[in-house]
């Protein structure tokens, strides 16, 4: 009879045999052809920790002490995009209170409730643009009057100009949400004139 | 029955587990909003920074810093230095050892994969407008030879 020692090592061997298996499969899935969302980042890879992130230098010292995002992002509401983290639900629903001055915590933003909406000219909805959620994040003169000239009607803006990091671009499709969610800010169905 | 675990058996077994994961393909990706600055970085031997907006905006508003400290929306755009940082500019503001650790801590901001260039990790301007822009060049370069 073998000795315990010698069978722990069998068991141990057998384990790592089986793991090797699996990961071994998991790497050739990826590799499949025709595997199911090729060309997407898959869930299990989205907010990747600093030293595998491919922007972080994982031989840098500083690199492992920075915080991983999923540790912060765990009691946070999802989406779909982005840091695909809803981060207008997560101030309105306090999840997070950010400071609005540096150094008094109690500061308040100055919300202005006031919806504007765009006509667009093309068939996608038209714009609804919420003051408020803005206002909660920003200071009026963050995008008055460089970026939207406060009068109604003075602001050309359109999808190339987003597209390029301007108007709108400035910051969504940057840190705000991406463009790819078009409907959440073309969300007011046009009226149809059945005449 | 039981089973008796030397730590050297345990030891091999983490081991080799270490690098049979570590085999793995990695394509892992950067937070969306992550920002690369490296205008003067590499030029003064040191690795290229990055901005986590992602952690930044669970701390503070975006006016705090776009509009208090007069940081521009642009990355790139705002003309900083060490010597700024030192005199309370910039990331200086917080980043003084009273609202955030203080400069010393180098790698924690200069961390950046060496040789990548400023930028605004997965924005539309680095995914679609740079990319277009370089195409041009390329085709430029091949007319005039």
């Amino acid at each position: 009879m073998r000795s315990p020692e010698v069978r722990t090592t069998i068991v141990f061997a057998a384990l790592l045999v089986v793991t090797t298996l699996v990961v071994m499969h998991v790497a050739i899935a990826q590799d499949d052809p025709n595997a199911f969302n090729r060309l997407m980042t898959p869930s299990s890879e989205r907010n990747a920790p600093p030293e595998s992130d491919g922007i972080h230098d994982p031989t840098a010292d500083g690199t492992l002490m920075l915080q991983p995002p999923r540790e912060a992002f765990a009691g946070l509401p999802k989406s779909r995009a982005g840091n695909y983290i809803d981060w207008s639900r997560a101030i309105e629903d306090e999840l997070i209170v950010p400071r609005y001055d540096i150094h008094n915590p109690d500061a308040n933003p100055i919300v202005l409730d006031l919806n504007i909406v765009r006509e667009v000219k093309g068939s996608m909805p038209d714009v609804v643009y919420p003051h408020k959620l803005h206002t909660q994040w920003l200071d009026c003169a963050n995008c008055h009057p460089a970026i939207f000239i406060p009068m109604k009607g003075a602001n050309q803006i359109s999808m190339a100009s987003i597209l390029l990091g301007e108007k709108c671009g400035v910051c969504h499709g940057k840190v705000a949400f991406p463009v790819s969610e078009c409907r959440r800010c073309h969300s007011s169905p046009k009226v149809v004139d059945k005449d | 029955m039981k089973y008796r675990v030397s730590s050297f058996t345990a030891a091999v077994f983490v081991g080799a587990l270490l690098i049979v994961t570590n085999m793995l393909p990695n394509s892992a990706e950067a937070e969306y909003g992550d920002v690369v600055l490296n205008e003067y970085s590499e030029d003064a031997g040191m690795r290229p920074v990055v901005f986590p907006h992602w952690f930044h905006r669970i701390r503070f508003r975006c006016k705090v810093c776009h509009g208090d400290l007069g940081f521009a929306f642009e990355a790139g755009g705002n003309d900083i230095d060490m010597l700024k940082i030192i005199d309370g500019q910039y990331c200086g503001a917080c980043h003084n050892g009273d609202v955030a650790w203080s400069i010393e801590n180098c790698e924690l901001c200069h961390s950046g994969m060496p040789d990548t260039p400023t930028q605004v990790h997965h924005s539309t301007v680095q995914q679609l407008v740079k990319k277009a822009r370089e195409d041009e060049t390329d085709a430029q370069t091949e007319d005039s030879e």
